[in-house]
């Protein structure tokens, strides 16, 4: 758990980039902190790993003052993943994808394993890419280069800057994606800064809204589009947005089969008729133990669906996409 | 022709030694600038309030006529090869210094936060980041320092410090064209070569990943 005490941070200029900030960034979720530009959340981000230092305040990692750790040290068991992706060009993506384990000194032969591990993971083939350099690859292949080296040292806690926002529409979605699959196996505490509402919605278990410094509320999607705390996080959300996934409410899980999920899952699921309302599906998911549902019509088994494709479904309804009216 | 083939050879000893002067003074300036003007560089990347100011001074050196600088440097240190030292050391400075600084500045800033953000030290980030891919600035800054020490030191022998400036200045006294050219050819293919040969280091020193930009 990351806690935030009383966290204020005044530049030197006089502009106060966090006002008394207090909260706490759960462990094992993805928790996404949104707000407009300058909203303070790459600053209170960057707190995490001290490369911001609170003016006031403190800034703890399971109830240990991140003052008291020594910072190179904290940082290499902290993944980091930048929104200009930031990968070395002179050297490999072996050489990249190595860099925190090579720090810590660990064996070349563990490194190796867990770098072409993760290389697999976010597939991208090791025998193809890893004697590669990071100008070949696509801007969506860096990241995910981006993204295996920030996993490499095998941290608890990994903070993503606007990881996606500088690639291209298609590539973004995959990552987006991805990233929420990765999450799901490895379930470490990401804290992942965004300005993109959509993405928020998609990937986060927690979101929190910041503006001016200041939090404005910290909850699920479904708490920020059900109950935004006020018009500051009506507004950011969108009336729109709000509306259509409020008139949700009234269509049925069947109107959804566009999105329900084919392959096999072998978890525990709940089982539901598609002939209930999509708001009752989502109020299970947000059950705690619930992550898919298992669809029935009358007569046979249709699908499953979880959270993130009905979030997929309001966000494609929204851009206008025809496959859910 | 003839002439010239036959001054060769009848004045070989001095050409000879001259063109050892000439490798010397050149050789020792330019290690000792780079000794000088790397470290400086790199400090001045580090704290670039005094990037301005120090980059000033040189190029205000640089800017004084090499004969004149030798001229100055006279009754402050007499003459020989130390003065001359000291005269071509200046102007070796500003090439490497300013290479250098360009070169670290001109690091992406997000490579380096990335680099601090995953744990690495200052020194780890100059060594595994920044210098490597400065280096080719570097090199070129060297390069440039090269050719212009090479060709300067041919003023050493008005401060009595010999190389083949020796040769060419005693050839225009004594009207002997032969022994002019017998100093300044050796001037000139050394200036050459060294070009030549370090535009190929730094073409090696530039990291195989960045050649594909």
């Amino acid at each position: 758990m990351i806690r935030f005490d009383q966290v204020t941070k005044r530049f030197a200029d006089g502009t106060e980039a966090l006002k008394d900030v207090s909260l706490t960034i759960p462990t094992g979720k993805l928790t996404v902190i949104i707000g407009p530009s300058g909203c303070g959340k790459t600053t209170l981000m960057k707190m995490i790993n001290h490369l911001e230092v609170p003016t006031s305040g403190d800034v703890l990692i399971d109830e240990q003052s991140i003052k008291d750790r020594d910072e190179v040290e904290l940082r290499r068991s902290i993944g980091y993943v930048i929104q200009r992706i930031g990968l070395f060009p002179h050297m490999t993506i072996a050489k990249n994808a190595a860099l925190v384990p090579t720090l810590k000194g660990w064996s070349a032969e563990k490194t190796k394993k867990r770098v072409s591990e993760l290389m697999n993971i976010t597939g991208l083939d090791p025998d193809t890419y890893l004697h590669r350099f990071p100008l070949e690859l696509s801007g969506g292949q860096q990241q995910r280069v981006g993204v295996v080296r920030a996993l490499a040292g095998d941290p608890n806690i990994v903070l993503m800057d606007e990881p996606f926002s500088a690639l291209d529409p298609i590539s973004r979605e995959q990552l987006q994606d991805e990233l929420r699959n990765l999450q799901q196996r490895i379930q470490k505490t990401i804290v992942f800064v965004t300005h993109d509402m959509d993405e928020a919605l998609k990937i986060a278990d927690h979101i929190i809204v910041l503006r001016a410094g200041e939090v404005e509320q910290v909850g699920t999607a479904h708490d920020l589009i059900h109950k935004p705390a006020n018009d500051f996080v009506r507004n950011f959300i969108g009336q729109e947005r709000i509306n259509r996934q409020r008139t949700f409410g009234q269509r049925k899980i069947s109107e959804l089969s566009a999105y329900f999920i084919q392959a096999k899952i072998s978890e525990q699921v709940v089982s539901i008729k598609s002939s209930e309302d999509i708001e009752k599906a989502i109020a299970l998911l947000e059950e705690p133990l619930t992550d898919v549902l298992a669809i029935y019509t009358d007569e046979e088994f249709v699908g499953y669906i979880d959270q993130t494709s009905i979030l997929k479904a309001v966000i494609a309804k929204e851009e206008g996409v025809s496959s859910y009216d | 022709m003839t002439d010239f083939l036959e001054t060769i050879q009848s004045r070989s000893d001095l050409i000879q030694q001259a063109f050892l002067e000439h490798i010397y003074l050149s050789f020792v300036a330019l290690a000792i600038g780079i000794a000088i003007a790397l470290p400086l560089g790199i400090l001045i990347a580090r704290y670039r309030k005094y990037a301005e100011p120090v980059i000033g001074v040189t190029a205000v050196f640089q800017t004084i006529p090499s004969l004149a600088l030798f001229g100055f440097l006279v009754p402050l240190m007499g003459i020989g090869s130390n003065t001359a030292l000291i005269a071509l050391i200046i102007y070796a400075l500003l090439p490497i210094l300013r290479n250098t600084y360009t070169g670290l500045t001109s690091v992406d800033s997000s490579i380096i936060e990335a680099g601090r953000g995953m744990g690495m030290t200052r020194t780890q980030i100059l060594k595994q980041i920044e210098f490597p891919l400065a280096l080719p600035f570097i090199m070129a800054g060297i390069r440039t320092a090269t050719v212009l020490t090479v060709g300067i030191a041919t003023l050493a022998t008005f401060v009595g410090a010999g190389g083949l400036g020796d040769v060419i200045y005693r050839g225009l006294q004594s009207y002997n064209n032969s022994l002019v050219l017998a100093g300044a050819l050796p001037v000139a293919l050394l200036a050459i070569s060294f070009d030549f040969l370090l535009k190929w280091v730094e073409k090696k020193a530039t990291p195989k990943g960045m050649k594909t930009q």
